[in-house]
């Protein structure tokens, strides 16, 4: 099941890269949140999958009983899901000020701190 | 000798730093008056190393300090022999001087606290140098006066000359500081040996390691370039931009010594060899003679005894080289005379320059009777200068030329050399010290007369003691020189030197000679003046021209190197950053073949292959998006088919706040997405999607392969177990991932709750913060009026 997974996760680490290469604002933020997505999974799965049985204690036991899914990734992830949604609500405003302020969504185009064709630095003393 | 269990020396080292930090404050309370308080510093220095003197000439040496860093054998280190104990006398006495003078010279300028400042903070680094032990603590002090005499020489830094020379003598002297410490880490490694003293007894384990020439090389590289030698001159007369205390005491007196200083005190160790006799003679000579040409070239009183300075040092370095004691005694004697009689000739150009507006001998003429005493110290200097009798450098001319002449091999060569170099220094003492007093008095910017008490206290001082010490001869010689040149020749020196020549020999004649040709080019001074002047327009470039030429290569090259590098293009720094993430994962994996072996098909059950396609099928959608909101659609598909396989796999926590989120999401996008005028359709060339899908596979590929040999690999859970032992047992929770996020790693989720908070807040400042105007001409925002679309409240998730 984990080579499944590996698989997938794989398939969408690939695509979130290839819509952060992108140069549209929108694109680079689809990429982001898939990438938050991949990277989940990928905790996920590296601490092995187990089908179903949630990491519970039963009401009668002070240990779980049975095998249940590793409790660890998944309190790792949960605070990754919450950190890297509040990164994305940022980076969404951030690029829709910038669309406002700069009129481009072209990351290309927004060259405010390297401007085209800068000045050479100063030659004298 | 100690205080406090310090030595004094360390204290001695030290207080000038101290009177650097209360220069300010005095003289925001005395007024220039604070140079007469602030001189007890450097005298009381003076005081103390002087008491070495007796000990010293019987050859003792002292070592004092404590260790500083021990486990790198770097010590705050203090080794005093007659090199050094000659050494910190000149540095400090002629530093009580030099304060004295500023004092005066700077009366009434703002800055005259930090001058005075930067001129304590040159003195303790210069003290630092001639006494340190430890060749690190060597090294920083070294550094430390390149600095210092950076900060001073741009010390008028409103003027684009002043900030030009400054920062060329930072560069080719901190260059050369840099290749100095090279040399000192071979050295280091060579002998074992940290600190100086074990160093100059390692006898031939220098000479006769395999390092020996890039160790010469480099230890070279940092004397030349401190002590002006060809072709590394150029920035010292530059360095004439700073005010004349500071080319009196620096550029003449000690900073540009220490080069000569070094060599002088590695010649037991790294002299006498045939690489060692061939080139400090050769760049010594040929600095020479470009020294004394160049400088009766000059019609600057400055600058003209600022190549002078350049000539002087060659000699030094040249007589160093020279490879016999007689050369290296007159060296000593040469390099003591120099810092008395140059010293004084600086503070009488800055006294001329200062009363009278000007330092062009063109426009001076006739002021010995308006500055009587200057007169009388620019004469005594000179004829110091000139070699001439009753003075020091009558002797230390004497003992030089008894040195080349005697000289195995090459005599004929260098005494020529250095005949015709003190004849041309002879010349140029003699414009500075006569032309502006003699003749027939000249209108001056300023109407002449005779500089205060401070200023001219200084020179009248060091012109006296250069006849003094060789009046005194008997005192001086054994005493001060012998144990000096002792040092640098490793034998002991007894020091016997005479004011009158004991008999009529080679020396006696050459002197003659010297004097004769010195003042025929006085004579005419003019005609070679201008046709030097005819030379150098010939040759049309320098060395200070090269520099120019190097700095804006070096600009030229940084600014298309950062062109490169920083294009400005976020997609070339993004694909710079996933081509080496992707070769980060993939290319040890392949190197050292620990990639994943070939899985067996997974046992999937059929709702959740159904549940897998849903997220490839999203995420294809995503990419294939052509309308706005099919790609957030999409988008959502594939967070809720994540959200299922995680509620599929025993994660219901999880599954419930990735709903959540990704509801959030989806809302917040689609109410951003509609303001926002995008194409939704992909537009890059086709040669770029090739490029980039090559990338985002192979990255792809190289986290699906590490995630698939992390997984084969056992798996170990005693962290994952301890959750689960006590997860009731200790903290009362039967919900293990929940007891993990409240209780263990509590503290872990209150920072996530404050990025969520800040986030947010920045996130409510970035929309309530109106566009002040569009920053792009003729591109206006295009949004429509504003709500907070997307405050969230993403606490809800968790």
């Amino acid at each position: 099941m984990e080579a499944g997974f590996a698989v997938l996760i794989g398939f969408i680490f690939a695509a979130s890269i290839y819509l952060m290469l992108s140069r549209q604002l929108i694109r680079i933020l689809l990429g982001i949140s898939i990438l938050g997505n991949a990277v989940n999974l990928l905790i996920f799965t590296a601490g092995r999958l187990e089908r179903e049985v949630p990491p519970v204690i039963p009401d009668s036991s002070l240990v779980p009983v049975g095998a249940t899914a590793n409790p660890l990734p998944q309190a790792l992830i949960l605070t990754a899901i919450v950190i890297s949604f509040s990164f994305f609500a940022f980076l969404l405003v951030l690029a829709f000020r910038t669309y406002q302020e700069l009129g481009t969504d072209d990351a290309n185009e927004m060259r405010v701190a390297e401007p085209k064709g800068e000045a050479r630095p100063p030659m004298g003393y | 000798m100690a205080l406090f269990g310090v030595d004094y020396t360390v204290i001695a080292v030290l207080a000038p730093f101290a009177a650097a930090l209360a220069a300010p404050t005095m003289v925001r309370v005395f007024k220039h008056n604070a140079a007469w308080v602030l001189a007890i510093v450097p005298a009381l220095v003076f005081l103390h190393f002087f008491r070495y003197v007796g000990a010293v000439s019987h050859g003792e040496t002292f070592t004092e300090g404590f260790a500083w860093v021990p486990a790198y054998g770097v010590n705050f280190t203090f080794f005093l022999d007659g090199l050094a104990v000659l050494f910190a006398l000149i540095v400090s006495g002629i530093g009580t001087l030099i304060i004295l003078y500023a004092g005066g010279y700077m009366k009434g300028h703002a800055q005259q606290g930090r001058f005075l400042s930067f001129l304590f903070l040159f003195m303790g680094s210069m003290l630092g140098v001639v006494t340190g032990s430890n060749l690190i603590t060597m090294f920083i002090f070294w550094e430390l006066t390149s600095i210092t005499s950076f900060l001073l020489i741009g010390f008028d830094h409103l003027r684009t000359a002043s900030r030009r020379a400054a920062m060329q003598a930072l560069v080719v002297t901190g260059g050369g500081g840099l290749a100095l410490l090279a040399g000192f880490l071979m050295i280091i490694s060579v002998t074992g040996k940290r600190e100086m003293a074990d160093v100059i007894a390692s006898g031939d384990v220098l000479r006769e390691s395999a390092l020996y020439t890039p160790i010469l090389i480099m230890v070279l590289l940092g004397a030349f370039t401190k002590s002006a030698q060809f072709p590394f001159h150029f920035w010292l007369p530059n360095a004439m931009e700073a005010p004349t205390p500071v080319s009196a005491y620096l550029h003449s007196a000690t900073m540009v010594k220490a080069g000569v200083y070094l060599l002088m005190r590695l010649n037991p160790v790294l002299g006498d060899t045939s690489a060692w006799m061939t080139v400090l003679p050769l760049f010594g000579g040929v600095t020479l003679l470009v020294g004394t040409l160049l400088a009766v070239r000059q019609s600057d009183l400055k600058m003209m005894l600022a190549y002078t300075t350049v000539a002087s040092l060659g000699l030094l370095v040249m007589l160093t080289g020279a490879g016999s004691e007689v050369a290296i005694e007159g060296a000593v004697l040469y390099l003591f005379a120099h810092a008395l009689f140059k010293g004084a000739l600086f503070m009488v150009a800055g006294l001329v320059d200062h009363e009278t507006g000007t330092r062009d001998l063109g426009r001076l003429g006739g002021l010995r009777k308006a500055m009587p005493i200057t007169f009388l110290c620019a004469v005594l200097a000179a004829l110091s200068m000139g070699g001439l009798p009753p003075f020091i450098g009558f002797i230390a001319k004497e003992v030089l030329y008894e040195g080349t002449w005697n000289l195995a091999g090459r005599s004929e060569l260098l005494t020529a050399v250095a005949v015709t170099g003190n004849a041309l220094m002879l010349a140029a003492a003699f414009a500075v010290a006569f032309k502006p007093f003699l003749g027939k008095p000249t209108k001056t910017p300023k109407p002449a007369h005779e500089g205060p008490v401070l200023m001219w206290i200084g020179p009248l001082t060091l012109a006296l003691c250069g006849l003094a010490a060789a009046v005194g001869v008997g005192w001086s010689g054994p005493s001060l020189l012998g144990p000096m040149a002792g040092a640098v020749a490793g034998v002991p020196v007894e020091g016997d030197y005479h004011l009158i020549p004991a008999h009529i020999g080679a020396p006696l004649y050459l002197s003659l000679v010297t004097v004769a040709a010195g003042l025929f080019v006085f004579w005419q001074i003019d005609a070679v003046r201008r046709g030097m002047a005819g030379v150098l327009k010939a040759i049309g470039w320098g060395p200070d021209r090269g520099f120019d030429q190097f700095i804006s290569l070096v600009v030229r090259f940084a600014g298309a190197f950062t062109a490169i590098v920083q294009p400005g293009k976020m997609q070339i720094y993004m694909n710079t950053v996933f081509v080496v993430v992707a070769a980060a994962l993939l290319v040890p994996m392949i190197y050292y073949g620990e990639g994943p072996s070939m899985p067996t098909m997974p046992d999937f059950r059929f709702y959740e292959w159904l549940v897998l396609a849903l997220v490839v099928i999203g995420i294809i959608a995503v990419l294939a998006a052509r309308t706005r909101l099919i790609a957030i659609v999409s988008l959502g598909i594939q967070g809720f088919a994540v959200a299922v396989l995680y509620m599929l796999f025993g994660a219901p926590d999880l599954s419930f706040t990735q709903f959540m989120v990704e509801t959030l999401s989806v809302v917040i996008l689609a109410l951003v997405m509609t303001r926002l005028n995008l194409t939704a359709k992909d537009n890059r060339p086709f040669s770029e999607t090739i490029s980039h899908m090559i990338i985002a596979i192979a990255g792809g590929i190289g986290f699906g392969a590490l995630l698939m040999a992390v997984t084969q690999v056992p798996f170990d859970s005693r962290l994952s177990d301890f959750f689960a032992a006590n997860s009731r047992v200790v903290a009362h929770g039967r919900n293990i991932v929940n007891v993990i996020i409240v209780d263990f790693r509590g503290l872990d989720t209150l920072g996530e709750i404050s990025v969520v908070m800040v986030t947010g807040l920045a996130i409510l400042a970035l929309i309530r913060i109106r566009s002040r105007g569009s920053k792009v001409p003729g591109n206006p925002p295009t949004g429509g009026p504003l709500k907070p679309v997307s405050e969230p409240h993403p606490e809800v998730a968790s």
